[in-house]
């Protein structure tokens, strides 16, 4: 693997510091926990915690924020996975918070805000003090300014004008009772850092993923399959594509894209030619307005 | 599999190096402007970005800088509050580029993006010369041992591509730099808004014999900049399986922090100061036949010792100093001050220990570079040289020498917060 000149790929320097930052966590804080919902950068993520640990198990249990709202085969691909790896899954229920009436959904059917109280609420009740998660610096210009190691008072909020100072790999992870830290294990990789990762280790991702012969509607440019979430509204017309998705969110509100990559390498290919942001191209929650992301992660969202 | 996507997967997975960037100064210095058009030109940037900057540009021409503003407070003010981190490639090297604000009443920002770099840019306005601010950042940049500085002669259209005023500037630079150790400075002249040598050759400067900012970021020689030679492996966690099959396995899990470990090597483990060899190393694939920085490995002893977390791997005849006393330039990130018998928690690789602050020897004007004995604190974003005594020893060397053992931070245990940044010197 190593070279005599002792120099490594792009993706192993990545690789590198990211188990780095999961051991530093497992060796500093009292309860992490490593958030999974199934989706590709999630899923490299746990892969590089299975690294990091070998040939001992993961040492933190994962925990999934279930908005009732998922794929059914991110969901079966979730179970599979943790079944595989040992590791403990706790699933925080948006549904059952509905029920029991502290949270309310929005009148367009979006869930995405009140998974924030949802998960706060997970976090107090097991008392995690670290929370991993997949989130990557290219995304979005709010998290282009966030921390590898983000600070987060007992509201679950980010201060982006009170950060704490991150110097070299010396991370500073400490808390009082009821604050936590979001530490972003995947800050420095970019989507195709994630697509090359996932080719050379193949590892396995969820079919939607990749470009099958999907029914989909078309609402405002966005490509919508229809499932058991998405059902066409009067006028609009079924149509039979060619789609992928580039990121698994909620059933309800995530686009697929034109495809025809039916591989891991045809996807990367597509992804180094393609001209819009992954958040652009296919959620419909990100188009709110220019600071979409930054206010809720200030309201305590990954 | 298509050629196509074969040559896309093998682009993904090439062995490139990764170049870490940091750039200082203020929105005056075209500063943003110079990173939108490096993004913009290398084609980094998604048609939904643009069209974003699109909407929001005032005036005839896009405005690039805007790609780089983050915060709503950062817009509503006009200026850049906190490090932002930009991704960009070209087949030659992957970049990531740690854009800091320039103001002082930010320094600690700018000392956070500096601290990972490689290579930091210092941006001159052409008209303006050097002013305080651009001294301050190369100061900073050399303070934190940033192995390459670029200075880049900014808004050179706006003195007529004037061959006299690029020299001057550089000049006034060089000299200024050898009062800083700064091992590799290059200076180029551009202008940032309409692309002059920040990609290709600009014909505006027949006179410049360098290359453009671009090409040299991809070929200055970044392999020798780490330290091979001393070997300083930090015992970060220990990783013991305890199931069937692998009830004996007992791994020191780190990240090299220096010099090359390779099986079958004679090493020592501090504090204990006991000696034995290296039966294996684990990479995250599996077995190794070397591991060097910035690798995260497992390394297994042959002997059954007691070792954990904080502890030292290193060569019997290399190891680094003992200590319970740490001279050391540091960066104040604080606003109550750092004053003479404080005490503070100190994070030094991967060993969290107490200290208490003996001394103040003196602050450093980082404009001037005076030193300025008998003051009483340090105040926010203040650099001043300080005596520390700690609880249990470190394992230091010269941060010169080595900048992984010889770096750490300061944290207030009432809040939490990181209050400093320190690196030793030879006392």
């Amino acid at each position: 693997m190593t070279t005599a000149d002792h120099r490594l790929t792009q993706l192993q320097t990545l690789e590198a510091e990211s188990i780095h930052v999961l051991r530093e966590v497992a060796a500093e804080s009292e309860r992490p926990v490593l958030l999974f919902s199934g989706g590709k950068d999630s899923i490299v993520m746990l892969e590089l915690a299975r690294k990091a640990f070998a040939p001992a198990r993961i040492p933190f249990p994962v925990m999934h924020v279930d908005t009732g709202l998922n794929f059914p085969e991110v969901l079966a691909f979730r179970d599979r996975r943790v079944a595989e790896l040992g590791v403990e899954l706790i699933v925080a229920s948006v549904p059952d918070a509905i029920a029991a009436g502290t949270v309310r959904q929005e009148p367009n059917g979006s869930r995405n805000r009140i998974q924030t109280p949802v998960l706060l609420d997970a976090v107090e009740r097991h008392g995690f003090t670290a929370l991993f998660g997949g989130a990557r610096r290219d995304e979005d210009k709010a998290r282009a300014k966030e921390r590898v190691f983000s600070f987060r008072d007992e509201f679950g909020q980010w201060d982006p004008k009170n950060q704490r100072p991150e110097l070299w790999d010396l991370y500073n992870g400490r808390t009082h009772l009821g604050e936590s830290i979001r530490v972003f294990p995947l800050s420095n990789w970019t989507e195709l850092d994630i697509w090359g990762y996932i080719a050379q280790e193949e590892i396995a991702i969820p079919a939607l993923y990749l470009a099958a012969e999907r029914d989909v509607v078309d609402r405002a440019g966005m490509l919508y399959a229809v499932n058991e979430f998405i059902t066409p509204k009067d006028g609009e017309q079924v149509e039979r594509r060619s789609v992928r998705y580039r990121t698994v969110g909620d059933a309800n509100l995530t686009a697929a894209v034109p495809s025809v990559a039916g591989t891991v390498a045809e996807v990367i290919a597509e992804i180094a030619v393609t001209r819009l942001t992954e958040r652009g191209a296919t959620r419909g929650d990100d188009k709110v307005s220019d600071a979409a992301m930054e206010d809720r992660k200030k309201e305590g969202y990954f | 599999m298509s050629a196509l996507a074969q040559a896309a997967a093998e682009l993904a997975t090439a062995r490139k190096d990764i170049l870490r960037i940091a750039t200082a100064g203020s929105v005056d210095d075209g500063k943003s402007t110079l990173i939108g058009r490096l993004l913009y030109d290398s084609k980094a940037v998604f048609e939904d970005q643009y069209a974003a900057i699109e909407r929001a540009s005032r005036g005839d021409h896009v405005d690039l800088s805007l790609l780089t503003d983050g915060l709503r407070a950062e817009r509503e003010q006009g200026i850049t509050i906190d490090v932002a981190y930009r991704y960009f490639s070209t087949p030659r090297r992957t970049f990531i580029l740690a854009d800091t604000p320039g103001h002082v009443q930010y320094t600690r920002n700018m000392v956070t993006g500096a601290s990972t770099a490689d290579l930091a840019i210092v941006l001159v306005d052409a008209r303006k010369g050097m002013l305080e601010q651009s001294r301050r950042h190369a100061f900073l940049a050399s303070l934190l041992r940033v192995p390459h500085l670029v200075v880049a002669v900014n808004k050179m259209d706006l003195v007529d591509w004037s061959e006299d005023v690029y020299e001057g500037i550089r000049e006034e630079f060089a000299a200024f730099a050898t009062k800083l150790e700064v091992p590799d400075l290059t200076v180029v002249p551009i202008s940032a808004l309409q692309g002059d040598n920040v990609v290709t050759r600009s014909a505006n400067t027949p006179w410049y014999e360098g290359t453009s900012l671009l090409h040299h970021l991809e070929h200055v020689h970044v392999a020798s900049d780490r330290n091979l030679v001393d070997t300083r492996f930090p015992v970060q966690y220990v990783i013991r399986p305890q199931t069937d099959e692998s009830r004996d396995y007992r791994g020191y899990a780190g990240r090299v922090g220096a010099g090359v470990l390779r099986p079958g090597d004679e090493v020592q483990v501090l504090p204990s100061g006991l000696t034995t060899t290296i039966a294996a190393i684990d990479g995250p694939d599996g077995p190794l036949d070397a591991a060097f920085p910035p690798m995260s490995v497992t390394v297994r002893l042959t002997d059954d010792l007691d070792v954990s977390r904080g502890d030292m791997i290193c060569r019997p005849h290399n190891a680094p100093q003992v200590t319970q006393d740490l001279d050391a330039m540091v960066c104040w990130m604080a606003d109550a001050p750092l004053v003479p018998r404080m005490r503070l928690a100190v994070k030094h690789t991967t060993r969290s220990v107490r200290a208490v602050v003996k001394d103040l020897q003196y602050r450093l004007d980082v404009n001037t570079l005076h030193r300025q004995t008998g003051v009483e604190g340090l105040g926010l974003n203040d650099i001043g040289r300080v005596t520390l005594r700690t609880t249990q020893p470190l394992f230091v060397d010269d941060y010169h020498r080595n900048r992984v053992t010889g770096r750490f931070i300061l944290i207030d245990e009432a809040t939490n917060a990181t209050v400093g940044a320190g690196m030793l010197t030879p006392s």
